[in-house]
């Protein structure tokens, strides 16, 4: 049974497969991938988006990284990620979506805007917190007393977010306001398998700082997707 | 077991989304009641039920919202397994493919539909977003063929995860197409989707849930209207 990831050490996405992979204790064989050089590889498993995370395992390749993450937890029945109840499985997922669709997308939106358009995302993503911070409220993580899907999905705002937050020189978890979110933040990057799987914070900067001038100088005014 | 369940979806005849949720309590046979939200306005149960987003559709299970149409769509497969066919496939390859789609379908296709939908007459990227419509549906041709394996369905034997993931929208596709004077739908360069289709919209599970297109129009007209006037605002 053979296990390879295409990946770049940078990316959240491809973290948090490692993370799910780690969980579950699956070996694996990582592939690094330049992002700005794409392998032929990475293109014939991933056509349609070009873009990883993607998982191979016995040479079919499963991609997007929150559909990976179903698939590990499908496939290898040992340390369940996702709940065994419909319904709170279906609230994680509903959680799981919301940080993508609502949050993260409204960071990427600031990250590769500046001036007014910038601003606005910035102020749609603070408000985005609102509803993750109330869901944290008297638990460690959310997935209870053990991290779960949502944490993983969500896990970038650990690590990430103050990356972002550096480069664009702007706040947007102020632990006067989102208290139950910081706490989160500081459990989730203590958790063994998430502390020793984590990208060199040192070097990222410049990474994201590079990112930001290649997305916005390719950007003609439009909304890059 | 559906007797002693209480089983309520919010929803409008319009949405496609709501009738993924109504076509997959349909495969499973099970009962609920269906409450109408108008255009324009949120009822206090919405509100209150999907206080995040405050949209349609919401499942409410013994007092239980469970919102976002792809999440109820598994949960209903989830809780009534035994009660009708596998919406997700078993094997979690395929189950992953599915899943897949369903994640390309709603977050890259849809929303160049939806431009198509609410452009303004004469509008430059009207053109451009049909192209990129077809070239989806050419994608969903070639998923089409690797995924039925030769059956009706993408699901197979039976509607299944991906086939309600696009099917709910084929009355919309039609609607765009007339209401943007574009071509979408060409049997030459999508004859296996272009059956397909004939056979969804006649699916049991399906048929008495696809709105006509002309009310689409109408009602597209009117969503349209009203997003231009919040944007001239």
């Amino acid at each position: 049974m053979e296990v390879k990831l295409f990946g770049a050490w940078p990316s959240p996405f491809v973290c948090r497969v490692e993370w799910a992979l780690k969980i579950k204790g699956i070996k694996y064989e990582y592939i690094e991938e330049d992002l700005y050089n794409k392998s032929s590889s990475l293109l014939k498993y991933s056509p349609i988006n070009k873009q990883v995370p993607v998982l191979l395992h016995d040479g079919r390749p499963i991609i997007e990284s929150m559909v990976i993450i179903e698939y590990i937890d499908d496939t290898w029945k040992q340390n369940p990620i996702l709940p065994t109840d419909p319904y709170r499985r279906a609230m994680a997922r509903f959680w799981a979506q919301y940080v993508e669709d609502k949050f993260y997308e409204s960071v990427k939106r600031a990250f590769f805007t500046e001036g007014e358009e910038q601003k606005v995302a910035v102020e749609l993503a603070v408000e985005a917190l609102k509803p993750l911070d109330q869901e944290l409220k008297g638990k460690k993580f959310f997935g209870g007393e053990e991290i779960g899907f949502v944490d993983l999905v969500a896990g970038w705002i650990a690590h990430w977010l103050g990356v972002v937050e550096e480069v664009l020189c702007i706040k947007v978890v102020d632990p006067e306001n989102f208290p139950s979110l910081c706490a989160w933040m500081k459990n989730f990057v203590e958790v063994p398998v998430i502390k020793e799987n984590l990208p060199a914070r040192d070097q990222m900067p410049g990474f994201y700082r590079m990112l930001r001038q290649s997305g916005l100088a390719s950007c003609d005014g439009k909304q890059q997707s | 077991m559906a007797g002693d369940q209480e089983l309520k979806l919010l929803g409008s005849w319009a949405s496609p989304f709501v009738i993924r949720a109504r076509i997959a309590l349909n495969l499973k046979g099970v009962g609920y009641e269906f409450l109408e939200e108008g255009l324009g306005t949120k009822s206090e149960l919405l509100l209150k039920s999907n206080p995040v987003y405050k949209q349609i559709p919401v499942l409410i299970h013994n007092g239980k919202p469970i919102c976002e149409s792809m999440i109820i769509v598994q949960y209903i497969d989830e809780v009534w397994a035994a009660a009708g066919p596998s919406i997700l496939p078993s094997d979690p390859y395929d189950r992953a493919i599915a899943r897949f789609w369903a994640v390309y379908i709603d977050d890259k296709w849809f929303p160049l539909l939806w431009k198509i939908i609410i452009a303004k007459a004469d509008d430059e990227e009207t053109a451009e977003a049909a192209e990129q419509v077809i070239a989806g549906l050419q994608l969903l041709e070639e998923a089409f063929e690797k995924c039925s394996k030769g059956k009706d369905f993408f699901g197979g034997k039976s509607v299944g995860c991906i086939d309600i993931a696009l099917g709910c929208y084929f009355g919309w596709v039609k609607a765009a197409e007339k209401m943007a004077g574009v071509k979408l739908l060409d049997k030459e360069k999508i004859p296996l989707l272009m059956g397909w289709a004939e056979r969804f919209c006649s699916a049991d599970a399906v048929k008495e849930l696809m709105p006509e297109v002309d009310k689409l129009i109408e009602h597209g007209k009117m969503v349209r209207a009203r997003l231009n006037a919040a944007a001239t605002n």
